[in-house]
This record gives structure tokens, C-alpha cells and sequence, in this order.
């Protein structure tokens, strides 16, 4: 198998007496999208930002591109090509939509004319085109979604981190924006979303890890995490694996 | 060169002035600590509260550590209106507009103050502002003496509003987790204005304490309130120990280095602790990390 | 190209006013409300733009001024040199500040403390310094020509002033349309998604602040030429590092125009102020710090953010209805 393009080696992370990443480790091979499922307090969030440079692992390493970036800063490490999105999104309110992408877009087009085209490119790109106009603070929850999706998009990713970004959408809202997550992967950027829908989960990931309480408790396929015990205790709780494996085998 | 005596004696004046700027800086960490809120007013309020006691002197005849019993419950009541029907309002919650209305405040006061009593210098004379204790190295004069251990009655009582009574128990709640203490029922505006009040409360009897062996005039507050800042600075932003410790410091940093540099240079000394504990350890030596 | 057609309107529309015969007392108003209109202009860069409300610009103000007048009467610089010097030195002193405030990731309230302490520490020690004249100030010489920067006809200074402000106008305007000023922004709205998008926050802080400096320097060393005096309360005092965030806040922060409308605004309510209660110090501030109170208050955003928020509001329903056709 190729070098990943993202490693994450044995990575820590404390606060004060709480240990909110223990020892874990995963990688993202280039080209796929791979998903970190846990339950609520896992420290999944934390991960992100320990991989996107918001915050320093107390131990452990990162790899990126076979380059060690544990420590680099969160700008530098997104021109080096790992954008993320936020779990409680994090528009520009005061900005237009088209003036929120093109802080992104400016990234890798320091000319405004360029960058503004780009970023109208990318705004249309996730079905804002009509949107470009308006106050960021005016858009749907949906809208907000894609348009924080749009910003991190702007700057050209080769690894995209999406924390959560189905939260808060309706079914038919999720069904929408699941292509476009699939579309993305086929463009080749690398994916790595967090995510609590299952059902997108098993559509779109092709590897899946699982955090609780800090530490990777299960890996592999999304069919074959689905059906480990452990995996379902973590969940549903201390025997539910058997129960629900009793009910099935009636 | 200076004698062991001469240092003592700067060391025991300055913790002597210290214990009230600890005064002062304790009505700012406690603002700061539950409304999370640098008081730019806080100086202002401490200008008006020492014409307050100097009128309070010369036109009613009161004797300022009397008047302290008058004018604390009467800034309470300043301090709560102005939280509740002038900062809280005007700034819609948001942080940076909370800055420039209390800076705003601060301007009005201090400004109203100049415009109605002009700049002119002002002092109290005590009849007993000159006696004082004699310890041989030190000579030390009873209104300061007085005002250092008010603020060891002021400190425990106020620790004991916030432990005890019912609305110290909310403040205490408010401070730690403000949606919470709103969801279980607490008015939040309420009990902002009563912190800030309690805060502008410990300014007046500051004031009161000051009146007898300083000078007034429309920058008189201002001269303490930085200091106030770097106490509280220092000290930790919201931590009530912390003002006390910090206060009695630095007014012992201000003695001895007015000792050694002369007053000018004491005061920039200040400010550049100030700048320093600021760009290394925002959160204060005994704050919680930020 | 309009934004800069605009100002280049504007700035002709004001040089005009000297030749309409208005008397010498209006002109020295206007002179007074184009100086405190460039100090505002600074502070707008790195406030208004940026949303680091400094509370000490007068920092910069009376670098720019101390060094322009110290380098003549001390050192025999010529005028103009000294006038540049200045305002590199505003530029030096912004470079420091920023330098230590940012890299120690200081924001919000604790980095207005941290301007306000800086000006105080160099008022005190300009009042105590031997070479700035300490309490008593500095004079600088008249000396009527313009080889020393000093004119005989006030029209010649309020031409000057005037070209100062235009150039920061026009400067304003670069920036909002560069990536600088986009990322500037992209901060003032929301520091860490703007980090983590590849914006160097810290940077483009401290550049902001540097600029700012500059601008605000370059108001101080105007100040000096004008009046020929300067002492460490006129160059370093609250006074300026008020009008110079009161200035870009009533007249909307982060837009071209905001500080000029402010300044004249500003300026006339000081001059009604004291037209009413006569030479009594203290008014003209309370009036200020109640204007800033009620701005703050009632229109956040100032005069002009105020009208751009109108024509957003007026263009909603048209957007929305868009909507509901598609």
C-alpha cells in the first residue's frame, strides 16, 4: 500500500488531568474517504484539532505528505493543504457569501480579480451560486453548511477534514449534499469526516475508525466496524452487543 | 547611602498605600471575575467618589470614615444603574462595544467633573491627619493606619456576602456558567448590576479611606487606576486574594522605587510590570489559566 | 474603479473651499477636523478594518510630533525631512507595540490596556525627559517658508493636511480591495476561521498595526508644523487616542469615508460645546463620551455603516424574492 497521506502516530493529548486523546493512532490514504465515528465526548473534535494545528499533542507525531508537521502552525498547515470545517459553523456574519469563499480563495490567488472568480467557481460549485450576494448570517442552516464547506474548498485542499458536517440537516438535505461530498473524493482530495449519520457513513466512507473515550477502540471497513461487538457496547452501552445478538439470533 | 531604617519605613508606607489600592483593585477583579468586563469607568467612579466625600466633608461635616457608611450604599445604587440602564443596554453583549462604553463612562465622569469643579487641586485637613503612630523608624498617621485595616473588614465582608447570602451564592453561579445560572432561573442582568454595583461600592469607601491623605482632583482617579489594572493584572484577573496580595506588592514596588528613581519614574515602573505581566502571564499569578 | 473616483471627487470638492473666501476661522476648523480625521484614518486601519481597538493611538500621534519637532530645534534637520522621519518613527514605535501585543496573542480587552499603559509610559517619560523639554515642551521656530514646511497663508495648510488625508483615503481604499484587507477583515470577523483557511493572523495584525501607526504619526507631525508647539499632555494625552477612535466609530468603522464624516462631526459638536458654555474645559468631552455612548448604543456600525446596513436592508426583500421564484 502507497505511503498514507495523512498519519497520525500514537498521538496524546492533555488537559490538565484529563486525557481527551490516548495514544492514537490512524491514517487517511490519499484519494479515499475515511470516517472517525464515536460516541458524543470521544474526542473526535479534539483529534481534528490536534491534526489542523489548533492545538499541540502532548505526544506523539503527525505525518503529512511523509513530512512531520506536529507542530506547525494552523495557517501553514492549511497552505500546505489540509482545510477544515467547523462543527458549530464559523461564517464571516457580516460578510457576503461570496466575500466569506474568497477569504479561502485568496489563499492560493493573490490577485482580487482571480481569487473572486475562483471563488464564484467554488460558490456555484456547492449550489450557492444564487446566494453569492447575501449576508452570510441570512443563509439556512443548510446553506451555512455548504458554505462553510465552500470556504475550506477555496483554498484548494489536498486533505479535507469535515467535522460533522451533516449535523443539523433533514434527510432530504443530507441526501443532497452526499454527492457532493462523493464528488469532491472523486476530484482526489482526501477526505476524513466525523460523522454521527450512520447511513452516511456507510455510503460514502470506504475505512472507518472508532474513538471512545480517547482511544481507538476499532478499525476497518464500515461493514465490519458496524458488526463489532465493541463497537456497538461503546454506543448502546455494557452488554448491548449480546442483547442485540440474542434479539437477531431470534 | 540608604539605611536599613529608610527601607522600612518606604516598605511599611508602601503597604499601607497598597491595602487601598488593593480596595480599589478588589471592585475591579470583581467585576471582571462574574461580567467578564475590564471596568474602563472604574477610575472615573473613584474621581467621583472622592468629591463625593470631600463634599460630603465640607458641605454636611461629616468625617470621611463616616461618610464611607453613606457613600458605599449610595454608589451601590450608581454602580447598579449604570450596569443595568447604561453598559448593559448600550453594548448589546458585545465585548468590543462593552470596551468603548465604559470607556465612554469613563470620559463623561471624568469630564463632567472637570467642566463642574475645574481642575483646581482640592484636600480635606483632619484634625488628626497629622498624629499618628510613632514606631521610631516609621512615623505612621492614623488615616493611614485606619485605611489599612478597613480593607481587611472590607475583604472578609464582602467574602462573606459571596459565600453566605443568597445573592453572593447567585453571583458565584453567574460567574462560573452563566447559561446555566440562567436556566435555573437567575436574572443575569439582575445580578451583573448588583456585582457591578458592589464593585463601585468598594471604589466609594476607597475613596473614603484615600480623601484624607491625598488630594482631589478630576485625574485623581486615573493616577489609581492603572495601578488598579496592573494589580489586578498581576494578581489575576477575578481572584478576590489575588487583588489583596497584589495590592499590598505593588504598593511596596511604588515605595522603594520612588525611594531609588524619584515619583515620575515610580509611577512608569508601574506601568511597565504592567506590559511585562501582561505579554508573559495575562492570566495573572493567581488567575486561572486563560 | 468608483471607490477611488469617489475620493479623488471628494478630495477636489475640499481643496475648492479655501477659494470661496471663508474666513480664517472656518478654515482652522476645517484644518483641526482634517487632522483629527487622519489620526481616525490610522486608527480605522487596524479598529475599524481590523477590530483591535487600541486605546493608546496617541502613541503614535506624538511620536510623529516629538520626533518632528525634536530633530528641528535640537538637531537643525530640515522641515521636511524631519516630517518623514516622524512618521517612520510612528511606524517604529507600532512595530514594537504590535510586535510584543501579537506575538503574545493578546486580543480584546487586554490589548487595549496594553496601548493605553504604552502611551502613558511614553507620556511620563516625555513630561520628564530632558530632550523632549520635559514639562515645559517644545517650540518650534517660526520660520515662515517652505523649505521649514511653515506657510503664511492658512490655505497653504489646509492644502497639506488636505493631500495627508487624500493619500490615506486612497490608501484605505487599496487596502480594502487587496488580500491583505480581505484577510484583515476575514480576523476582525472571526480570527480562527480565518486562520484556518491559511491567513497568518499574527502577521496581518501586526502589518495593520504598523500602517496604522504611520497614518496617525503622520497627523502628529502635521500638528506640530501647525501649531509649532508641543508638550508630553498635547502629544501623548488621552485626548488624541480618544478622537481618534471616537472619529472612525460615529462615522462608521472600516469604510473609506467613516473617519472624515466622524471628524467633522466630532469636531462640530466640540465647537458647539464650547460656543455655548463659553472656554470651560470638560464639555466638548462629555459630549463626545455621550455621542460614543449612544453611537455605540443606537448605530453600532456609525454613520456610514449605518447606511450601507440600510441598503442591504432594501435589497433583502428584492433577494428573497428572487428565492422564492427558483
Amino acid at each position: 500500500m502507497a505511503e498514507p497521506l495523512l498519519a497520525v502516530e500514537r498521538v496524546s493529548r492533555r488537559f490538565g488531568g484529563l486525557l481527551a486523546v490516548n495514544d492514537v493512532s490512524l491514517t487517511a490514504q490519499e484519494g479515499r474517504i475515511t470516517a472517525l465515528i464515536g460516541p458524543n465526548g470521544a474526542g473526535k473534535t479534539t483529534l481534528f484539532a490536534l491534526i489542523s494545528g489548533f492545538l499541540r499533542p502532548s505526544r506523539g507525531a503527525i505525518r503529512y505528505c511523509g513530512t512531520d508537521v506536529t507542530n506547525e502552525p494552523p495557517h501553514r498547515l492549511a497552505r500546505r493543504g489540509i482545510a477544515r470545517t467547523f462543527q458549530v459553523v464559523q461564517p464571516f456574519a457580516e460578510l457576503t457569501v461570496r466575500e466569506n469563499i474568497l477569504v479561502g480563495a485568496h489563499l492560493r490567488h493573490p490577485a482580487r480579480k482571480a481569487a473572486i472568480a475562483s471563488a464564484e467557481h467554488v460558490g456555484r460549485e456547492l449550489g450557492l451560486g444564487a446566494m453569492l450576494d447575501q449576508p452570510a448570517d441570512t443563509l439556512t442552516v443548510a446553506g451555512r453548511k455548504r458554505l462553510e464547506l465552500a470556504k475550506a474548498l477555496a483554498t484548494e485542499p489536498k486533505l479535507l477534514l469535515l467535522d460533522e458536517v451533516l449535523a443539523g440537516l433533514n434527510p432530504s438535505e443530507i441526501r443532497d449534499i452526499v454527492p457532493v461530498i462523493r464528488g469532491l473524493c472523486w476530484r482526489g482530495i482526501t477526505i476524513v469526516m466525523i460523522e454521527h449519520v450512520m447511513q452516511a457513513v456507510m455510503s460514502l466512507a470506504e475505512y472507518v475508525f472508532v474513538l471512545a473515550e480517547g482511544r481507538l477502540i476499532a478499525d476497518g471497513m464500515p461493514a465490519q466496524v458496524a458488526a463489532n461487538p465493541t463497537v456497538v457496547e461503546a454506543y448502546l452501552g455494557h452488554g448491548a452487543a449480546s442483547k442485540l445478538g440474542g434479539a437477531r439470533a431470534n | 547611602m540608604l539605611s536599613p531604617s529608610i527601607l522600612i519605613a518606604a516598605i511599611v508606607n508602601g503597604l499601607l498605600t497598597g491595602a487601598v489600592y488593593a480596595l480599589v483593585a478588589l471592585g475591579l477583579t470583581l467585576i471582571y471575575g462574574v461580567l467578564h468586563i475590564i471596568n474602563f469607568a472604574h477610575g472615573a467612579l473613584l474621581t467621583a467618589a472622592m468629591f463625593a466625600a470631600y463634599f460630603t466633608y465640607r458641605v454636611l461635616g461629616i468625617d470621611p470614615y463616616l461618610a464611607a457608611f453613606l457613600l458605599a450604599p449610595v454608589f451601590f445604587v450608581i454602580g447598579y444603574g449604570l450596569q443595568r440602564f447604561v453598559i448593559g443596554p448600550a453594548s448589546h453583549g458585545d465585548d468590543r462595544n462593552i470596551l468603548l462604553v465604559t470607556l465612554g463612562l469613563a470620559v463623561i465622569i471624568e469630564n463632567a467633573l472637570l467642566f463642574a469643579f475645574r481642575a483646581d487641586t482640592r484636600t480635606i485637613d483632619l484634625p488628626y491627619a497629622f498624629s499618628g503612630l510613632d514606631l521610631g523608624f516609621a512615623f505612621l498617621p492614623w488615616p493611614r493606619l485606619i485605611g489599612f485595616g478597613a480593607v481587611f473588614v472590607v475583604a472578609p465582608v464582602l467574602w462573606l456576602i459571596m459565600a453566605v447570602t443568597d445573592t453572593g451564592r447567585a453571583i458565584r453561579a453567574v460567574a462560573k456558567e452563566k447559561l446555566g445560572a440562567e436556566l435555573a432561573g437567575i436574572d443575569v442582568a439582575h445580578i451583573y448590576a448588583v456585582t457591578f454595583g458592589l464593585g463601585t461600592a468598594c471604589v466609594a469607601i476607597a475613596a473614603c479611606l484615600l480623601i484624607p491623605s491625598y488630594y482631589v482632583n478630576p485625574s485623581a482617579g486615573n493616577a489609581f487606576v492603572l495601578v488598579a489594572f496592573t494589580i489586578v493584572v498581576l494578581g489575576g484577573m477575578g481572584s478576590v486574594p489575588g487583588a489583596l496580595i497584589g495590592g499590598l506588592v505593588i504598593g511596596v514596588v511604588e515605595s522603594l522605587s520612588s525611594l531609588f528613581f524619584g515619583e515620575s519614574l515610580g509611577q512608569i515602573g508601574i506601568f511597565i510590570l504592567f506590559i511585562i505581566v501582561l505579554l508573559v502571564r495575562p492570566s495573572g499569578l493567581f488567575g486561572a489559566r486563560a | 474603479m468608483k471607490g477611488l473616483a469617489a475620493i479623488l471627487v471628494v478630495g477636489a470638492a475640499l481643496a475648492v473651499v479655501p477659494l470661496l473666501g471663508v474666513s480664517n476661522v472656518t478654515l482652522n476648523f476645517l484644518v483641526v477636523a482634517l487632522m483629527t480625521a487622519l489620526a481616525g484614518q490610522g486608527w480605522n486601519i487596524l479598529g475599524g478594518y481590523g477590530g483591535q481597538y487600541s486605546f493608546g493611538h496617541a502613541a503614535f500621534f506624538g511620536t510623529g510630533a516629538y520626533i518632528t519637532a525634536v530633530l528641528q530645534v535640537r538637531y537643525g534637520v530640515n522641515a521636511w525631512i524631519a516630517f518623514g522621519l516622524g512618521i517612520a518613527g510612528g511606524a517604529l514605535v507600532a512595530a514594537i507595540v504590535g510586535g510584543l501585543t501579537f506575538r503574545s496573542g493578546l486580543r480584546g480587552s487586554y490589548f487595549a490596556l496594553v496601548t493605553l499603559a504604552f502611551a502613558e509610559v511614553l507620556r511620563i517619560s516625555a513630561s520628564v525627559a530632558p530632550i523632549t523639554g520635559a514639562g515645559v515642551g517644545t517650540l518650534v521656530r517660526l520660520d515662515l517658508h517652505v523649505a521649514a514646511l511653515q506657510f503664511h497663508s492658512r490655505a497653504a495648510f489646509y492644502w497639506t493636511i488636505l493631500a495627508q488625508v487624500v493619500i490615506a483615503l486612497i490608501v484605505t481604499r487599496l487596502i480594502e480591495r487587496s488580500r491583505f484587507g480581505v484577510w484583515l477583515v476575514a480576523v476582525r470577523e472571526n480570527e480562527d476561521a480565518a486562520i484556518a483557511l491559511g491567513v497568518n493572523a499574527t502577521a496581518i495584525k501586526f502589518h495593520a498595526m504598523v500602517i496604522s501607526g504611520a497614518i496617525t504619526a503622520s497627523a502628529g507631525c502635521f500638528y506640530v508644523q501647525y501649531f509649532l508647539f508641543i508638550d508630553s499632555g498635547l502629544a501623548y494625552g488621552t485626548w488624541i487616542s480618544i478622537e481618534a477612535l471616537l472619529t472612525p466609530i460615529i462615522g462608521g468603522v472600516g469604510t473609506v469615508f467613516g473617519p472624515l464624516i466622524g471628524a467633522l462631526v466630532v469636531r462640530g459638536l466640540g465647537e458647539g460645546a464650547q460656543m455655548m458654555t463659553g472656554e470651560a474645559p470638560g464639555l466638548d468631552l462629555v459630549v463626545y463620551g455621550c455621542v460614543l455612548v449612544l453611537i455605540i448604543g443606537f448605530a453600532p456600525r456609525g454613520l456610514m455603516g449605518g447606511l450601507a446596513q440600510w441598503r442591504s436592508r432594501l435589497m433583502r426583500p428584492a433577494l428573497f424574492a428572487k428565492v422564492d421564484h427558483g
